[in-house]
């Protein structure tokens, strides 16, 4: 049942990424040049998911525990250092320089230019090289939730 | 510059967000899971036991077959890529590492984080937003 839900979730997740063009990473590069071409649109995303996940989190934790899982998986981790402003200080750049972050780079292997699978590629070896040379990263799993 | 414009869209973009709020909240609700993508890409190449593979890759799955379900519809959108060859690489290298190092993307810190209020994903989304604004900056104006 988890792996279903897990399916129609990244069903809907691509579903949306792709409604609100976010797909496209001239318009996401031209979203963060504020000083030329700038496309707002990113910002509209961001608020619609945000503002809908405030209130459906909130909604969905008054619960004990999810439908089909023991509990809730959520960060532990509360500190705000080095690693966390190094990593996305780096994604950022990354980021600037493609258009694409990780949801609309999986997403995007779907339009099957041969560029956005080298991309993926790319950015799953720069996941497994962090992986293998940094010290492990809190696990979302690691949160004592309320079992 | 101006081939790479691409118009303003507040409402479908509005909609296409409310769509991925939607998936996060369904997502935690059945499952308990936040839907970061560069947690559910990063879990799953690691080779530690326990974690739950199969869940991960159906929701893989479901993100590359959404475009296809919105192109049997109304066709697929404009994908135009504005990078390739070695700059391509390397900005995927730094997304995937920063994104493990940082603990999340735009989807883990800018949507889930921000709508639980985590000060380290409002820190995290404004170091990326600033980061990628400046490097495109530099790369359209400067250079």
């Amino acid at each position: 049942m988890r792996a279903l839900f897990a399916l129609l979730c990244g069903l809907l997740f691509g579903i949306g990424l792709t409604v609100s063009g976010m797909t496209n990473p001239a318009k996401v590069q031209n979203f963060l040049d504020i000083a030329g071409a700038w496309d707002p649109s990113l910002i509209f995303v961001m608020a619609g998911a945000s503002l809908v996940a405030l209130v459906g989190f909130r909604l969905a934790q008054k619960r004990q525990k999810p439908l089909f899982a023991p509990r809730f998986y959520l960060p532990a981790a509360r500190r705000i250092d080095a690693r966390l402003i190094g990593g996305s200080a780096l994604f950022g750049v990354g980021w600037g320089l493609s258009g694409f972050c990780p949801g609309p780079a999986i997403a995007g292997l779907a339009w099957g230019n041969p560029q956005t699978f080298l991309f993926a590629a790319a950015m799953v070896a720069g996941m497994a090289l962090a992986r293998r040379f940094t010290p492990e990263a809190p696990e979302p799993a690691a949160a004592p939730a309320a079992e | 510059m101006l081939d790479l414009a691409t118009p303003f869209t507040p409402v479908s973009a509005t909609l296409g967000g409310m769509i991925i709020g939607l998936s996060a909240v369904v997502l935690l609700a059945a499952n308990g899971r936040l839907a970061g993508i560069s947690s559910i890409v990063g879990t799953l190449i690691s080779l530690k036991a326990g974690e739950p593979r199969l869940e991960r890759a159906a929701f893989l799955a479901g993100l590359v077959l959404g475009p296809l379900v919105v192109a049997a519809v109304r066709g697929l959108p404009d994908q135009t890529l504005v990078a390739d060859g070695a700059v391509l690489v390397a900005a995927g290298l730094c997304v995937g590492a920063g994104t493990i190092i940082g603990s999340g993307c735009t989807s883990g810190h800018g949507v889930c984080g921000v709508a639980r209020l985590s000060p380290r994903s409002l820190v995290a989304t404004a170091v990326f937003v600033l980061l990628g604004a400046i490097t495109v900056f530099v790369i359209r104006h400067l250079i």
